[in-house]
């Protein structure tokens, strides 16, 4: 905020509006996290039960000490509490790894999909593990899990469907484009209710999804096609004289789409890439309209315990910190991903 | 894409896609009876909500609350056993459709009980287990007594309900002014009244009770009298099977029984031994009576044992929370509980 760079030509009135304008900036910040670290440390209460609380001013550590377990973990068993925690980190490591460039292959494809089978059948149990009703899961490993298993399943499904919206064929681009037309046409909650009340009666009977497989199932569907037009974006840049050249060494279509297109198609379309992932991490909030204890349906539910009634504040502050790290997270590795391969 | 805007959209086609729903369920619905399937899955499906009191997660991630307690006494009733009955929270808009879909066996979530949803909708209700009504909550500077003494009041009204029809016809009739605001969400109520943008809220009175707790000075705030609708709120099942009904309404009719008699979760092996011919049937000392149910004879007594009865659960969830009994009282204390004979 203070490391503005003036051009020189702007000489001194400039300067002195813009150090004006970096010290009311400055002054505001302080000023707010004043109130917050006010709020936070000074006036908050560390130990005690609801009275204790709201006899004080401040924010209620003790509220978070009690429902940190509910609203990171919802009505997952207590005692079976190390397979959430294991899907966490098994999560937040995959996407660590795929992060870094020197990782990119086949091998990084067959992790992702070993690592969410994984989580899933760790999260439901079964095969020497107690199983757990897809109706207990919640809070962070349920958000996390839904928001990998749709970005796992539409990133390679939304490449195809770009493909297939600029091919030559006729019928596919047609099927294409009306497929992700009338997916962009459709709110999502739309799409949960579909999920949620209209897809079981189109299933055969006896087979029976759980709501949040369904709900997964066809929220990947709907991001498919928002990011197909991202990558669709990326595929329009790529000059026609780099396919015809590619044609002309006898290269084969599939081959030429892996190594040619996709490589510059892709980092050209880095910050829309992951724009979409992130708000799609936030637009898993909006399951707790089917009823999912999602992260934040979670800290909304932990606020109506009559022992712990009304803690607003703190919940949503909480999972909003959460929510923070992971988003600044995508979009400072972003920035970093895009210098990079510019350099390389 | 915002995802503020996808839930605007979303809300105005949300009402739709559950009509859409409703209207063409029915003709899929199951066919089997309710009490085998349960049986078959061993467990029982409840659709519950989040209301402090009524139904809230716990800190150890287990549900707890008034109409928990039901859920959990209907599971005694079948299996014999509390736990074998998984809750579900669901959206006021979602959670008739979703019981038409055979998401839940029986939805224990604060349904009122309506003509429409009886006959239009096909539901059966199960008997009144909480007397609910709209009320005001106001600020006690206002200097008012009553609703009927409210002129020119701002008033919150959660917006999409019923509510704000029923305080729009309560100001036409006493012929005052008063500017509605309308409002969405839980934290936003208390932020409005707190912040004096609202001079009073209006709720149906089991949402209040649990509002007026989490006001920073609840002492500055009076629930006024009135009640500007009935809200019976009773469990609710897909119409067309009779036996579950029965079991849904005996159960409730046990544990208001039980308080009649006097008799709770305490002192019930005391009555064991009681000469009453009507409490021997009931606690399955006779277990004539539960033979034509095909139940477990002592299916009332393991209900009061465990859970207690209606008093007993009314005490556990809503006293904390400041709730008096009022029209949820027995029939011969001046309430409106009255459970049919056991004979």
């Amino acid at each position: 905020m203070i490391g503005f760079k003036f051009r020189s030509g702007d000489g001194l009135r400039a300067d002195l509006r813009g150090l004006a304008l970096s010290l009311a900036a400055v002054v505001l910040c302080l000023l707010v996290l004043r109130e917050l670290a006010d709020w936070l440390l000074v006036q908050a209460t560390f130990a005690g039960d609801m009275a204790t609380c709201r006899a004080a001013e401040g924010a209620c550590w003790p509220f978070l000490v009690a429902k940190l377990r509910f609203i990171l973990f919802a009505f997952y068993p207590t005692d079976q509490l190390w397979r959430p925690i294991a899907v966490i980190v098994g999560l937040l490591s995959l996407m660590g790894v795929s992060a870094l460039p020197r990782f990119w292959g086949k091998g990084l494809l067959a992790g992702w999909g070993f690592g969410l089978a994984a989580a899933w059948g760790l999260m439901s149990g079964g095969v020497g593990l107690v199983p757990v009703s897809v109706n207990d899961w919640g809070g962070l490993p349920v958000t996390l899990l839904l928001w990998a298993s749709c970005m796992g399943f539409a990133f390679p499904a939304a490449i195809l469907l770009a493909l297939a919206r600029q091919s030559r064929m006729g019928g596919l681009r047609v099927l294409s484009v009306l497929y992700i037309e009338v997916m962009r046409a459709t709110p999502m909650v739309a799409i949960l209710y579909f999920a949620m009340l209209i897809l079981p009666l189109g299933l055969p009977e006896g087979v029976i999804f759980d709501k949040i497989t369904r709900a997964a199932i066809m929220t990947a569907l709907f991001f498919t096609a928002y990011l197909a037009e991202v990558v669709r974006g990326g595929l329009q840049t790529i000059p026609p004289g780099q396919a015809e050249a590619a044609a002309a060494l006898g290269i084969g279509y599939w081959r030429m789409v892996q190594l040619v297109i996709l490589p510059q198609a892709l980092q050209k379309v880095i910050p829309g890439l992951v724009n979409l992932a992130i708000g799609f991490l936030l637009a898993t909030s909006l399951l707790a309209v089917i009823g999912v204890f999602d992260l934040l349906n979670a800290a909304k539910a932990a606020t109506t315990d009559p022992l712990w009634l009304g803690f607003h504040d703190e919940a949503y502050l909480f999972v909003a910190a959460i929510y923070f790290a992971l988003c600044f997270g995508g979009s400072r590795y972003s920035l970093w991903l895009e210098r990079r391969l510019a350099r390389g | 894409m915002s995802t503020l805007q996808t839930f605007r959209n979303a809300a105005r086609t949300l009402a739709a896609a559950a009509a859409v729903a409703a209207a063409v369920l029915p003709t899929f619905a199951s066919a089997g009876p309710t009490l085998d399937r349960i049986k078959e899955r061993g467990v029982i499906k409840v659709g519950v909500g989040t209301t402090p009191g009524f139904f809230a997660p716990d800190s150890a991630g287990k549900w707890q609350g008034f109409f928990i307690d039901y859920g959990r006494a209907l599971s005694i009733a079948v299996f014999g056993s509390p736990d074998k009955v998984e809750f579900t929270s669901s959206s006021p808009q979602q959670r008739l459709p979703a019981l038409q879909a055979g998401e839940f066996d029986v939805l224990l979530s604060g349904v009122t009980v309506t003509i429409t949803r009886a006959f239009k909708l096909g539901f059966h209700f199960g008997p009144t287990i909480f007397y609910d009504g709209q009320a005001i909550l106001a600020r006690k500077d206002l200097g008012v007594k009553s609703a009927s003494e409210l002129d020119g009041a701002t008033i919150g009204v959660q917006s999409g309900t019923t509510g704000e029809l029923n305080i729009a016809d309560f100001f036409r009739k006493t012929g005052k002014a008063f500017s509605p605001v309308t409002i969405e969400d839980t934290s936003e109520f208390l932020a409005a009244l707190e912040s004096g943008r609202v001079d009073a809220i209006t709720q149906d009175s089991s949402d209040l009770v649990g509002k007026l707790q989490q006001l920073k000075k609840p002492d500055d705030y009076v629930l006024l009298p009135e009640r500007l609708s009935k809200e019976p709120l009773a469990p609710a099942i897909v119409a067309g099977d009779d036996r579950w009904l029965e079991i849904v309404n005996w159960t409730v009719y046990a544990t208001i029984q039980a308080e009649e008699w006097g008799i709770t979760s305490k002192n019930v092996d005391t009555f064991l031994t009681s000469q009453d011919p009507a409490i021997q049937r009931f606690l399955g000392v006779d277990p004539s009576l539960a033979q034509d149910i095909g139940l477990d004879p002592k299916w009332a007594y393991n209900i009061i044992k465990t859970v207690g009865n209606y008093g007993e659960i009314y005490e556990r969830n809503l006293a904390p929370l400041g709730w008096e009994r009022g029209y949820n009282q027995l029939w011969t204390k001046g309430g409106l509980l009255y459970a049919p004979p056991f004979r």
